[in-house]
């Protein structure tokens, strides 16, 4: 069974993250397109924290019987996983992005100088 | 200059029209079979709108065709999705001082014909922004699309008209007039991924007048909705969510009032 003082700091901490989460998007911080999955986080941590019967349950399902919030700590790195891969394909996007930024950039300053040089 | 003479308004433009300067945004990605015909007919409404044309990173020719019918073209050096490209527009009508826009879809589903309907009010000056809707007739027929897709447009119609405290029919609709106040609000803040439903929230909580039309729309006429089945529900989790938050936000009154 899971410690009642784990189950009460784990929901805690994870409403906290959610509340921190819809702060950042309120105040223009944070994207919605980015905010999702730690939305997602967050309230599936809250959900596993403050049910009890259900990480036991999903404890059992994936034998873990000697400790059941385990289960919180695989959860939430499975999801942390999951943030960072979707950042790194957003970084990779955004560097492609950024190529192709600073090459318009570079043909319109050579086109803008051709026209000054030309007159 | 002979170009304005060639292009002065035919009698059938409203007056109330012509003596306004008046743009039409039109987004565009991958609309080459599309985008000549807008423009065409944009021309037959009025021959004195301009026309802006926001190619949103399009592999196919649209820039092309919309330039060689002599649009003008701003070409974004990569997708920035809807609400990014119909923001380039609405920065362009900004800056240079367009008194009314319209924004008509590149893909043909917008009715150029219809766009008197769309400017009255705003035109009468009952409306910052008019929005042709789909459903702003009770039982209307005119538009066909897959069944979930209409739940979801009527699930938030009724989301956002239960939020502003009016009824509002159709919340996913681009085609829209807009007077100064309306292009002045969305050049500095527009929602980025599907744009519709946020705006129109945030044209009530910037207490613009928003009224709406009733349009038909017609088959797109190339290319492909830029929403598809999966992308629905993801669609709906992110829009309700920003409509959400968006509600707690405390700056939602504009700074600075033009006029």
């Amino acid at each position: 069974m899971t410690p009642l003082a784990v189950s009460i700091a784990g929901a805690i901490a994870s409403f906290v993250l959610v509340l921190v989460v819809l702060e950042l998007i309120r105040s223009r911080r944070l994207r919605e397109r980015y905010a999702l999955l730690w939305l997602v986080t967050g309230i599936a941590l809250t959900v596993l924290s403050a049910w009890r019967d259900g990480l036991n349950t999903i404890a059992g399902w994936l034998g873990v019987r000697s400790y059941p919030p385990a289960v919180l700590f695989a959860v939430g790195l499975l999801f942390i996983l999951a943030v960072l891969l979707h950042y790194s394909t957003v970084i990779s996007r955004l560097s492609d992005q950024n190529v192709l930024l600073a090459q318009r950039l570079a043909l319109l300053e050579q086109e803008l100088h051709e026209g000054v040089t030309e007159r | 200059m002979s170009e304005i003479v060639a292009r002065a308004a035919p009698p059938t433009v409203d007056p109330r029209l012509r003596e306004v300067r008046r743009i039409a945004i039109v987004p565009a990605l991958n609309e080459e079979a599309s985008v000549g015909r807008v423009i065409d007919e944009l021309r037959a409404f009025d021959p004195g709108l301009d026309i802006v044309v926001v190619d949103d990173g399009s592999v196919d020719a649209t820039s092309h065709v919309a330039a060689a019918k002599g649009a003008r073209v701003l070409r974004l050096p990569f997708n920035l999705g809807i609400g990014g490209a119909v923001q380039t527009g609405f920065r362009y009508a900004f800056e240079h001082d367009y008194d009314v826009a319209v924004r008509v879809d590149g893909d043909g589903q917008h009715d150029p014909a219809q766009l008197g309907r769309v400017l009255e009010p705003v035109l009468r000056g009952d409306a910052d922004i008019a929005v042709g809707s789909r459903f702003a007739v009770e039982g209307a027929p005119g538009y066909r699309s897959s069944r979930s897709r209409r739940i979801g447009i009527r699930l938030l119609a009724w989301v956002v008209s239960r939020i502003v405290g009016r009824r509002v029919t159709d919340t996913t609709s681009g085609f829209q007039a807009l007077n100064r106040e309306g292009i002045a609000l969305f050049a500095r803040d527009y929602p980025h991924d599907y744009p519709e439903v946020e705006a129109t929230v945030m044209v009530f909580r910037h207490r613009l007048r928003l009224l709406e039309v009733a349009v038909e729309m017609r088959e797109r006429g190339g290319g492909r909705s830029s929403i598809t089945a999966l992308h629905s529900i993801y669609y709906m989790v992110k829009v309700l969510l920003a409509i959400f938050v968006g509600l707690f936000r405390r700056d939602v009154v504009p700074k600075e009032k033009s006029e």
